[in-house]
C-alpha cells in the first residue's frame, strides 16, 4: 500500500492492486486511487507476462505457430489454434474435411466448458464463495482427460493443424466424451444452485460494474461481456466457422450490462455449449479423414514413400522445408471463450509468417474495465474483474 | 447426414464484406486504392482526412461501422519506403459486415490521428502499436507504453528488433 506523506492533508489514497492478488486472475496491477471505499479512478498496468508471441511467430514455420497460439491464452488453447488455422486456411484456400470440422467443433466447444467453469470458479471465489471452485476444478479435469486422450496433452493440445487435425481421435474418445456429456447437466444443476440461487452473490452482482449497450460497442467488448449488455452478437452466428451454422444452439443475451447478466450469459452458454457437443458428437460417429489432401499439408503415405523416390523428396521438403503461403493479407476471427478473436496474418509468400497480429479479447475488454469501477466500491473491483473473465496470458501475449 | 449438412462446403461461408463504393467519389483525396482479395475489402487510405474518412464510415446509415475491432501494425521492413503500414479492422454489428483501412506511413514521419474521439476501443489498441512499432497517434488521451516497461528502449516487433539477445 502507498501512502501519501501526509495521509491528513489530502483525503485521497492510492493503492497497488495486485500483481500477486488472486483476483487478478494472473499478473494483473490496477492502480486504485480511492476516496474512503469509492475509487476515484483506476489504472490497469499489464504486460507483466509478456513474452513477445507475436514477434516469436514471425519465425517458425507456419505450422509451427500452433504451438505458440495455444500458450497465449491458456484457458482457451483449442480455441486459439483453430482461428489462426481457419485464417492461414482462408488464405491458402484450403477446404477442411468434415470430420475435422467436428472434432474442431466438439473440442472448442469443450474448451469452452472448461473457460467457463475456471472462470465460475474463481469468480465466485472472488467473492467470497470458495466451494464453486473445487466442484469447477473437478469437473474440468475430466474434459482435460478427454484433452489427454484426444492429443496426449492436457493444457496445451496444439491438436489443431493447418488443414484439420493432427491425427484422428482414438477408440475410447467417444465413450468418454459420452460419458462426461451424460453427466455434465446434473453437475450444471448443482451448481446452479450453489451459486446461482445464492442471494449473498445475487446482492455482491446486482447493479455492479454497469456498461450500457452503446458503451459495450464503443469500447470494442466482445464474448459474454457484450451479450451482457444487450448486444445480440455472437461470431459463431454472425460469420459462422467450422460449420456453425448447421449446429443448433441459441445465443443467451441479457439486458442488465451489470455483473450478475454477464454471470448468467457465461452460465446460459455452458448449457448450449453442451447442446452442440452433444450434437457434434453424433456426427463423429461416421468415420472420414481428419486432414485436408492438400499436396503441402498431409504427409505422403508410407508405402509409397518407399517405392518412390519423388515420393520420399516430397516427404523430405514438407518436413524440413515446410510450405509456401500465397502472398496476402487476411483477417479472420472467431468466438473464444471471452470474445472476438482475430488473427491478421500477413504473408509474403515465404514459409514463415511475416506478422501475425493477434486482437486478444481480454485485452480489449480490459480496456474498459475504469469506465466499469470507476465511482463503484473497491470490493465491487475483484467482482467486475471476474465479471469480465480476463486471461493474462491472452492479454499480454 | 441430412441435407444442410452436405450444403455447407469447407471453411465457407466467409463473412461478408461492404459495399465501399460510394466513398470512392466522396473521399477520393484520402481513398487512394480499394483492394478486394481474399473476399475481403481493403482499402487504402491516405492520413490526411483519416479522421473524417472513419467518422463517415461510422455515422453513414447504410454502412454503419460502429465497431472498432482491431488496429495492427505492420513494419514492412528496415529498407522498405514507406516503411511502416497500420490496419483498422471495423465490423458492422448492424449489417454484419467488415472492412480494413490501412494506411502506410514513412519512418521519419510515423504519426497517425488518434480514433478515440470515434470508437473508445482504440485507446489500448493504439497503445499497442505505439509501444511495438514507435508509431504515435497525435490527441490519443493517454500515450504510454503498455506491454513494455515505461523507460524502455526501442520498438519490439520492428523488422530491425534483434529476436534473440545481444
Amino acid at each position: 500500500m502507498l501512502r501519501r506523506p501526509d495521509p491528513l492533508a489530502d483525503t485521497l489514497m492510492t493503492v497497488s492492486l495486485g500483481p500477486q492478488h488472486p483476483s487478478t486472475h494472473g499478473v494483473l496491477r490496477l492502480e486504485l486511487v480511492l476516496d474512503g471505499e469509492t475509487v476515484v479512478k483506476a489504472t490497469p498496468d499489464i504486460g507483466y507476462l509478456h513474452t513477445g508471441m507475436e514477434k516469436t511467430m514471425e519465425k517458425e514455420k507456419w505450422q509451427q505457430v500452433v504451438t505458440i497460439t495455444c500458450r497465449m491464452d491458456y484457458l482457451n488453447s483449442m480455441g486459439n489454434d483453430l482461428g489462426y488455422c481457419l485464417a492461414v486456411e482462408k488464405l491458402m484456400g484450403v477446404d477442411v474435411p468434415r470430420r475435422a470440422q467436428d472434432l474442431r467443433v466438439l473440442l472448442t466447444e469443450l474448451n469452452r466448458l472448461t473457460s467457463h467453469l475456471v472462470w465460475w470458479g474463481t469468480h465466485a471465489m472472488d467473492i467470497g464463495a470458495m466451494t464453486a471452485f473445487f466442484y469447477a476444478f473437478t469437473e474440468r479435469e475430466r474434459v482435460l482427460d478427454i484433452f489427454e486422450c484426444a492429443s496426449g496433452a492436457r493444457l496445451h493440445q496444439s491438436y489443431f493443424i493447418i488443414g484439420g487435425c493432427r491425427y484422428d481421435v482414438p477408440t475410447n474418445f467417444l465413450p468418454l466424451v459420452a460419458d462426461f456429456l451424460k453427466e455434465f447437466p446434473k453437475y450444471l444443476g448443482e451448481a446452479k444452485k450453489l451459486v446461482t440461487g445464492n442471494k449473498i452473490f445475487q446482492r455482491r452482482t446486482k447493479g455492479v460494474g454497469i456498461v450500457s449497450k452503446e458503451d459495450a460497442i464503443n469500447w470494442g467488448l466482445s464474448g459474454p461481456t457484450i451479450r451482457g449488455s444487450g448486444v445480440n452478437w455472437d461470431i459463431r452466428k454472425a460469420e459462422p466457422y467450422s460449420g456453425y451454422d448447421t449446429y443448433d444452439f441459441r445465443v443467451p443475451v441479457y439486458d442488465g450490462g451489470d455483473v450478475w447478466s454477464r454471470y448468467l450469459v457465461r452460465m446460459d452458454e455452458m448449457e448450449e455449449s453442451w447442446r452442440i457437443c452433444n450434437q457434434a458428437l453424433e456426427r463423429l460417429k461416421e468415420p472420414g479423414p481428419v486432414l485436408s489432401n492438400h499436396p503441402k499439408l498431409e504427409l505422403p503415405n508410407r508405402d509409397l514413400m518407399k517405392q518412390h523416390i519423388d515420393v520420399m523428396i516430397h516427404h523430405f521438403l514438407i518436413a524440413s522445408e515446410g510450405f509456401t503461403v500465397p502472398i496476402g493479407e487476411v483477417y479472420q476471427s472467431i468466438e473464444s471463450a471471452r470474445g472476438e478473436l482475430g488473427y491478421y496474418i500477413v504473408s509474403n509468400g515465404e514459409e514463415r509468417p511475416y506478422r501475425v497480429r493477434v486482437r486478444a479479447p481480454s485485452y480489449v475488454n480490459l480496456s474498459a474495465l475504469p469506465a466499469m469501477v470507476e465511482g463503484q466500491l473497491i470490493a465491487d473491483v475483484v467482482a467486475v474483474i471476474g465479471s469480465i473473465d480476463i486471461v493474462l496470458g491472452d492479454i499480454d501475449r | 447426414m441430412s441435407e444442410t449438412l452436405e450444403k455447407t462446403p469447407g471453411v465457407k461461408p466467409l463473412p461478408r464484406y461492404a459495399d465501399v463504393s460510394l466513398i470512392r467519389n466522396k473521399f477520393a483525396e484520402t481513398v487512394q486504392e480499394i483492394i478486394e482479395a481474399v473476399s475481403e475489402v481493403t482499402i487504402v487510405a491516405k492520413r490526411e482526412g483519416l479522421v473524417e474518412l472513419m467518422t463517415f464510415l461510422r455515422d453513414e446509415p447504410s454502412l454503419c461501422f460502429d465497431y472498432l475491432s482491431d488496429i495492427g501494425g505492420v513494419d514492412l521492413g528496415e529498407f522498405a519506403s514507406p516503411r511502416f503500414a497500420v490496419a483498422y479492422q471495423l465490423y458492422s454489428l448492424e449489417y454484419n459486415h467488415r472492412l480494413r483501412i490501412k494506411v502506410f506511413l514513412e519512418e521519419d514521419d510515423a504519426h497517425l490521428p488518434t480514433m478515440w474521439s470515434i470508437w473508445k476501443a482504440s485507446n489500448w489498441l493504439e497503445r499497442e502499436v505505439y509501444d511495438m512499432f514507435g508509431v504515435t497517434f497525435d490527441g490519443h488521451p493517454d500515450l504510454r507504453r503498455i506491454l513494455m516497461p515505461a523507460d524502455y528502449e526501442g520498438y519490439p516487433l520492428r523488422k530491425d528488433f534483434p529476436i534473440k539477445g545481444y
